[in-house]
């Protein structure tokens, strides 16, 4: 398909509120956006309440911070505090792969624990019951840290889970500590994201201060491990010569959060989900943080060679230029042997709160074309790039999420870069702490669409009869029912890794499987046409 | 390994549930919901439990699960629900078109204390609610029960609030079938029909959620009960309700409003309980138990026989909801195998007296449990071990750990297809379950056997 005969956007934005109530056609208007020729002011409504009744992909804060921020760690038991079904759909839903470094070392990412609160609590409290629970917790795994995760009926009751934290912290002699992350809070995950990055912040990061060997320190902050996207992570760090101390959080541990403060520089992967704890680690302790993403072979070879300039040994650009040229033909073989089979055709993305940007890279390089993309939580600096942070309004809905005010550690605050060295990497066009948002590598004439609805999922469906939809689960099979594939791009559809080199060669594969598997061809019975005409002649 | 945590000393726990054997009441509501024609279920709280309800039962039936949700924030939490129900039910309507709307609360709403009856009169006064239109609600705070009391809630909603009748017998029965499967519906379905029988059967998911591949997205497909059926179940000669923690309730309250008379039956699972089921049926039917369901059920106890070596004195640990483990537990003892650890999570003493009728003088050794937890069943595996494990797919941790032959069973199964298109009610289903049984319990045979005595002829 050329590009003359991609349909018109903002016709496309009309069809998809027609259907709405004045009201809502009026707050659905602004989450839609068609990206102009020049993008500079595109600009998009995100991060505030969904309609009640519109059928959403959000999920709570809750999600955000026990599934999403916490759930890749496997050595802090994590408690959830309220009745049952919380802590049921969050056990070993997300994928997070983890590799203990033995096979007695601590994993309790396969078990779900949580209070079971039952109405006695509801109505005189749950906090003894807490108390109980992590007293039988730690009697019977002796674990080093405890994470409770406070859910709805949780805040509502008044029960303290902080208090209960740190006296249970006191008596066990090991590090308990809470989250304030009941699901109403905020308006979709990424409350729970902020929550998780404070605590962590406040609780965990910092408390290990012996020296780490190495060279090339770094965090990789946002990466979760879905489908092993970090372990392909982690062998290309060690090729390339850095030293990764921790990952928050995918195939995680708790010391090494315990020591993440000892780096010469934290790489942000889901800006959404992470960047408090990135700000948070530059302004105590001096790091600097850099946006990357290692989704898409280009974007993987560009970050990894920002990252070495940011260093600028030239032992390390030499061993990064080694490493792509070494890892880049078979990218490039996989690319022309799948691009005529790919080519030109449409991609639709809405998912999460940066895979919605990154995963665009992919299909780029196969030669397929994304028409529309948005993110399910994600912040108006997500879309437009941090530049509108200082114009942003906090509205009542997110007020109460707590801002933390952090400030320099005057014993360990180390700037790790001089004045002139950061003026320097500016003029290579490396900007430290800071994002671009999607919607400048978005073309125009194609939409970008926040919290998208069930029913404007349908109509772009219709309307562009796209050759395959990027979503999650709730949306995967009703994607397919129209005979056009659904990439789950939370799960992977249980596949993957896609990180890195090596991971953009399995999705090229995959998609083109997915795309281009025979079934989608089998869907009609053989006699459905003769019959149909036989229909049509005899009704006129 | 996988569960490397699990001790094999036991130590009770008062507070602690680790790896639990049940879920939340929301879940079955929903379920249940999406057992009546073109409704669309609702979620009352805050957005996260309607996501995290649609995935699961999305990663169950592999379809599209639709549910709406009033998405509450803080301030809804702390002023009360009203205003964003009335929101949504206006946008429901206006966006998604259903007929039917079926509220169910979380936690939230039932902790804030929100009266759902009384915010939907006000959505009829307003004008929220098109002529025509139907929303009815039940009340599932998940720190009761657990999601088999919100399915039993929502099907007694619908026997309620749904029911109609004109004070006239009618030739036909009502089948309340349980928290089966949409295959179990059909199957039900057809086995009335061959005895004869105009049934309406509430809720049916047959067509809901395993609805076929056509290239078109159908929001509300072709199954469930129609509105214009359930206005008729009050003039029904009787209820046939299937599983007492399913469908007790909403018969009972069927007979106290219309007078129709109910029996409450085991789920038939297996050969005894189908054979109850069949009989159950007979003094509605003009005809007599027709030979074709005498062949099949003549097939069931063929297999079995011919079979029954391979069954026999087999240690089986099982786990899941109420209904179906009594009715399997009762299935496996008529195989002559022994089911030794029988758990629920869900809470109820009828469950351990039913348990105690199949298990007391057959397997006098049989612990079983209400209010349960999966960690505990695998500590009592690592005392004593099974030769067979039956429950959902969480029991794959503990298959692959302790290497014993694993059957699928239950809610949820999330890695494995059939479950939702090949029955395991009535004879037929029978033969379906014992064929999985069989068929792992023989592969393991086939896998641990010496050479010598590897067997092609079995
Ligand atoms: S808050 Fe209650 S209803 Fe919602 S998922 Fe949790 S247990 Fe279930
Ligand atoms: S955007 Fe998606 S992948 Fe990234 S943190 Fe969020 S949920 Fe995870």
């Amino acid at each position: 398909m050329g590009k003359t005969s991609l349909p018109d956007a903002a016709k496309i934005k009309d069809e998809l509120l027609k259907v709405y109530p004045t009201k809502v056609k009026r707050k659905r208007s602004k989450h839609i956006t068609v990206i102009s020729p020049e993008k500079e002011g595109d600009s998009i409504q995100a991060n505030v309440r969904t309609v009640p009744g519109i059928i959403t992909q959000r999920g709570c804060c809750y999600a955000g911070c026990r599934g999403v921020v916490l759930g890749p760690t496997r050595d802090i038991v994590q408690i959830i505090h309220g009745p049952v079904g919380c802590a049921y759909y969050s056990w070993l839903t997300r994928r997070n792969q983890t590799r203990p470094k033995s096979a007695d070392a601590p994993n309790y990412m396969t078990y779900c624990f949580t209070t079971d609160m039952q109405e006695e609590q509801i109505i005189f409290g749950g906090e003894k019951k807490l108390k109980q629970a992590i007293q039988e917790a730690y009697d019977l795994l002796h674990p080093k840290a405890i994470g409770i995760f406070a859910t709805c009926p949780v805040g509502l009751i008044g029960d303290d889970v902080h208090q209960v934290s740190r006296e249970m912290s006191r008596e066990l002699g090991i590090n308990v500590f809470g989250f304030s992350c009941e699901g109403y809070k905020g308006v979709s995950q990424s409350a729970g994201h902020h929550i998780a990055n404070n605590q962590l912040f406040k609780h965990v990061v910092g408390l290990d201060d012996e020296p780490i060997a190495g060279k090339y320190k770094i965090n990789l902050l946002g990466e979760y491990n879905i489908g092993g996207d970090a372990f392909l992570l982690e062998e290309m760090f060690a090729e390339c010569g850095f030293t990764l101390v921790s990952t928050f959080s995918g195939n995680s541990s708790y010391d090494d959060f315990c020591k993440s403060h000892n780096v010469d520089l934290n790489l942000v992967m889901c800006h959404r989900s992470i960047n408090y704890m990135a700000e948070m680690m530059q302004a105590k302790f001096g790091i600097p943080w850099l946006k990357i993403n290692f989704i898409g072979a280009q974007a993987t070879a560009d970050s990894l060679r920002i990252i070495a300039r940011y260093f600028g040994d030239s032992e390390l650009i030499d061993a990064v230029e080694k490493y792509i040229a070494q890892e880049m033909p078979e990218v490039e073989k996989a690319q022309a042997e799948l691009r005529p089979r790919l080519e030109g055709k449409l991609a639709l993305l809405f998912v999460g709160g940066s895979r919605a940007h990154h995963y665009q890279e992919l299909f780029k390089e196969i030669g397929m074309k994304v028409v529309g993309a948005g993110y399910e939580f994600a912040h108006r600096d997500d879309y437009e790039g941090r530049k509108v942070l200082d114009g942003l309004e906090v509205d009542a809905d997110s007020r109460n999420i707590e801002e933390l005010k952090v400030e320099k550690d005057n014993t360990r605050y180390q700037a790790r870069l001089s004045a002139e060295k950061k003026h320097e990497l500016e003029k290579q066009g490396i900007t430290l702490n800071h994002y671009e948002g999607m919607i400048p590598s978005m073309e125009k004439n194609t939409l970008s669409i926040d919290d998208i609805s069930q029913f404007e999922q349908e109509k772009l469906l219709e309307l562009y009869k796209p050759a395959i939809f990027c979503a999650g689960i709730k949306e995967k099979y009703g994607v397919q029912k129209n005979g056009i594939p659904c990439k789950q791009l939370h799960s992977y559809d249980y596949g993957g890794p896609y990180a890195g080199f090596r991971g953009a060669i399995n999705f090229y594969r995959e998609i083109d499987r997915i795309i281009n598997t025979r079934i989608w061809k089998l869907i009609d019975a053989p006699w459905k046409e003769e019959e149909q005409i036989r229909a049509d002649f005899a009704a006129s | 390994m996988l569960l490397r945590h699990t001790p094999k000393e036991i130590n009770p726990r008062k507070a602690l549930t680790i790896n639990p054997a049940k879920t939340c009441q929301p879940i079955g509501a929903i379920y249940a919901s999406l057992g009546i024609h073109k409704c669309l279920p609702h979620s009352h709280g805050a957005q996260g439990c309607c996501a995290y309800h649609r995935s699961t039962l999305t990663r169950h039936y592999k379809e599209p699960i639709m549910a709406a949700t009033s998405s509450f924030t803080e301030g809804a939490s702390v002023f009360g629900g009203q205003a964003n129900l009335l929101q949504a039910l206006d946008n429901i309507f206006t966006i998604y078109n259903p007929d039917i709307v079926a509220i169910h609360t979380t936690c939230l709403s039932e902790t804030i204390g929100d009266d759902v009856p009384q915010i939907i009169s006000k959505a009829h006064e307003d004008g929220k609610i098109p002529e025509g239109k139907v929303v009815i609600s039940a009340s599932t705070p998940s720190y009761v029960g657990s999601h088999i009391t919100g399915f039993s809630n929502m099907v007694k909603s619908m026997a309620l609030q749904l029911s109609g009748g004109e004070g006239r017998k009618n030739d036909q029965i009502n089948i309340i079938p349980g928290w089966v499967e949409p295959a179990d519906m059909r199957e039900l379905k057809r086995l009335c029909q061959e005895m004869g029988l105009n049934t309406i059967m509430f809720p049916d998911t047959s067509g809901v959620v395993d609805s076929p591949q056509t290239g078109k997205f159908q929001m509300y497909p072709q199954g469930g009960v129609g509105l214009h059926e359930m206005r008729r179940i009050g003039d029904s000669e009787a209820t046939i309700a299937l599983g007492k923690f399913t469908s007790q309730a909403a018969a009972e309250a069927l007979d106290a409003k219309y007078k129709v008379p109910c029996q409450i039956l085991d789920l038939p699972i297996g050969l005894k309980a189908t054979d109850r089921f069949i009989n159950a049926l007979r003094p509605y039917s003009r005809l007599k138990v027709p030979e074709s369901i005498n062949y099949e059920r003549g097939r069931l106890v063929d297999m079995i026989t011919d079979m029954q070596q391979y069954l026999a004195g087999k240690r089986v640990a099982l786990f899941g909801d109420p209904d179906q483990l009594i009715s399997l537990s009762e299935f496996l003892v008529d195989l002559d195998m022994r089911p030794v650890y029988v758990l629920t999570g869900t809470r109820g003493k009828k469950f351990l007296r039913r348990m105690q009728e199949i298990l007391g003088q057959a397997v006098p050794e049989a612990k079983v449990q209400h209010a349960g937890d999966i960690f505990l069943l695998h500590q009592w595996i690592k005392n004593e071990p099974v030769d067979l494990l039956l429950g959902n797919s969480y029991g794959k941790y503990i298959a692959r750990d302790e290497d014993i032959p694993f059957v699928r069973y239950g809610f949820p199964i999330t890695d494995r297809v059939g479950h939702t298109y090949f029955p395991s009610v009535g004879y037929q289903g029978g033969m379906q379950l014992l064929e999985r049984i069989l068929g792992v319990l023989l592969d393991r045979k086939d896998r641990d056997t010496p050479e010598e005595s590897f067997e092609l002829v079995m």
